[in-house]
């Protein structure tokens, strides 16, 4: 290549600042889809990692158990296989199986919490003492749920720290007293925030009441004499003993649930590392389709690059003509425009990239999702963007390279 | 020395065949000052296109220094234009927005020659602009913007120079005043002059006229 690089590029900076509004428009198209792929991806990976500490966080050697077959993350009622409720004294039966430390049976359920005149529907989970040890380090001050409450049957609830906010107008509800579905509390302890993990999953909104309240006052769900319960949490003794539990608790449910050998089982036990997998894959395929529609901006970017491209080409046939004219070959001019293309799209995948790291570090500003922008996003945004520079720009290079010198210089 | 023999140019206009030059054979010595002159639709500057290597003929031979160069390849043909023909037009064709200097230097770009600038500036000198480097073509008057467009026909010292109606958009005074740039060029430096042009006073300057019409020497 007789022309240097240099002067290609200096070249290609003075024809695109020849049309500095044309040029800009053009690089938004870019900077735009660069920004989507980069800002995207790191809000993407930034809720994978935000899921993963916070179901890593949930509790150490969490084993949860619950009816029927289907996934966690299925709709419920998908999936197939019989299903029998668990009952309070199935999650009674595994105390003492091998590996397990603690059994926290729950029920789960939506109810309006009032407080004075602010009003909101939250999770209802009726809760042991054993909760705190299969979660422990939740409670930020007052009390948990305790054994006496259990056996009373006591109106007393521990509340998430969203509820304090939203409630409580960010005062101390310890001594104070919420309504929960129409009946009155006394709060009795507040939990630690635990921090947004996106996708609606947050457990700060979360009040806790004993169990048995919960079974007098909300679920009316029994299986004959039995009172149902929502999910059995287990906590291991330690991360080695959490195979063996898993193996005691399905054989000890199957016993109780009269299962047949050969015959599947109507009930799921599913540890951290399950549930953990289960959620990356869940947060990976958002991030590969966040990134993809981020990449369709991308291409059409691109289609814009190559459009402009194609009108520069035609606005200066009559210079390319007179560049063959005194000596320029094919490729040289094939150079000149392709250095035109990728030098804006190269430009505008750099702006592109501190955009979407500035939009990333907004969203992390916010405190919505604590975002990661990846060097692996940066590479392949920056790649993409030049990559799209070449593609979009060789039809137009091309095309004008192909120029006979006489036709060009005649063109009007 | 450039010798054509039976050149022919048909252009396809739709249905029609035009036949812009006919069968038309020359031979124009190193360092000879011609001027090819016709009426419009003669068929001048089309054959002024195919000396420059512009513009491939239909058939017949054009020998460029004994080399046949009508059925060279693009990129050779350029190679040729880079290096023995300098090309001036009656448009100037010079680049908006670059200075003269800049436009100067633009056929070096092409070529593996070093000292651009000095090449360029010493060309912007032998036409009289040397105190008009800087400036833009919008910054020259008419007659300057042709003195840069010859300097940028002769920084790479071809052996030939073509001019095609260098004078036509030009007014009597300045164009008396390139005619004795030409001159000056033929005279100091023993380049071949080739122009065209459809003004016999024009014509006049040269030392050799040649006839064209119908697209054959008459």
């Amino acid at each position: 290549m007789r022309l240097n690089l240099s002067q290609n590029v200096r070249s290609a900076l003075r024809a695109l600042m020849a049309n500095k509004l044309r040029s800009a428009l053009t690089m938004l198209g870019i900077v735009i889809g660069v920004g989507a792929v980069v800002a995207l991806l790191s809000i993407g990976t930034g809720a994978q990692a935000s899921i993963t500490n916070r179901i890593e966080g949930i509790g150490a050697n969490l084993i949860t158990v619950f009816a029927g077959t289907r996934n966690q993350f299925t709709p419920s009622g998908a999936g197939g296989g019989a299903t029998a409720p668990l009952t309070y004294e199935e999650s009674q039966q595994l105390k003492g199986l091998p590996g397990v430390a603690a059994v926290s049976p729950q029920v789960q359920t939506r109810a309006p919490l009032k407080v004075g005149k602010n009003q909101e529907n939250a999770q209802v989970v009726g809760v042991t003492p054993d909760y705190s040890i299969a979660h422990p380090d939740q409670l930020d001050h007052g009390r948990f749920i305790s054994a006496s409450d259990i056996t009373g049957k006591s109106r007393n609830a521990v509340v998430g720290s969203q509820v304090v906010t939203d409630l409580f107008g960010g005062l101390d509800p310890v001594g104070k007293q919420i309504k929960i579905n129409g009946i009155l509390f006394q709060v009795v302890g507040v939990m630690k925030s635990q921090g947004s993990g996106g996708f609606g999953f947050s457990r700060d909104t979360t009040t806790y009441i004993p169990l048995t309240t919960a079974f007098a006052r909300f679920s009316r769900q029994r299986v004959g004499n039995q009172e149902t319960v929502s999910t059995i949490e287990v906590s291991a003794t330690d991360s080695d003993s959490i195979s063996t539990a898993i193996q005691a608790i399905t054989d000890k449910l199957a016993v109780l649930h009269k299962i047949k050998p050969g015959e599947a089982n109507d009930f799921t036990v599913q540890s951290q590392a399950d549930i953990l997998s289960a959620a990356t894959q869940v947060t990976g395929v958002l991030t590969v389709f966040l990134g993809a529609i981020a990449g369709i901006s991308l291409v059409v970017g691109g289609i814009g690059v190559m459009n402009i491209m194609l009108v520069s080409v035609t606005e200066r046939t009559r210079e390319i003509g007179l560049r063959k004219a005194v000596g320029a070959r094919r490729r040289d001019i094939l150079y000149q425009f392709l250095t035109e293309t990728i030098t804006l799209s190269v430009l505008g995948g750099i702006i592109g990239i501190l955009v979407g790291a500035g939009i990333s570090e907004l969203v992390n500003a916010s405190g919505a999702i604590a975002t990661v922008v990846s060097a692996q996003s940066v590479v392949l945004a920056f790649g993409f963007s030049a990559a799209v520079g070449i593609f979009f720009g060789l039809y137009p290079a091309n095309r004008a390279a192909g120029l006979k010198p006489i036709e060009a210089l005649r063109y009007e | 020395m450039i010798e054509i023999e039976n050149i022919t140019k048909v252009y396809q206009m739709g249905e029609t065949e035009v036949r812009a030059l006919n069968g038309i054979s020359l031979k124009i010595e190193d360092g000879e000052w011609t001027a090819i002159t016709g009426p419009s639709g003669s068929g001048k500057s089309t054959l002024m296109a195919i000396l420059g290597c512009l513009d491939s003929p239909t058939s017949g031979v054009y020998r460029l220094d004994n080399v046949d160069v009508a059925k060279m390849r693009d990129d050779q043909l350029a190679a040729v234009r880079n290096k023995k023909i300098g090309f001036v037009f009656q448009q100037f064709n010079l680049l908006a927005r670059t200075s003269a200097l800049e436009n100067v230097e633009l056929p070096l770009l092409y070529t593996s020659m070093n000292h651009r600038h000095d090449r360029a500036k010493a060309a912007l000198e032998a036409v009289g602009l040397a105190d008009r480097m800087k400036h833009h073509p919008n910054e020259l008057s008419g007659g300057q913007q042709q003195r840069v467009a010859i300097a940028r026909a002769l920084v790479t010292e071809p052996s030939i120079l073509l001019a095609d109606e260098p004078t036509g958009n030009l007014d009597s005074k300045t164009s008396k005043e390139i005619m004795e740039l030409f001159a000056e060029l033929h005279q100091s430096r023993g380049i071949t002059v080739i122009f065209v042009t459809h003004d016999p006073t024009i014509a006049g300057n040269a030392h050799r006229i040649i006839h064209i019409r119908d697209g054959v020497v008459v």
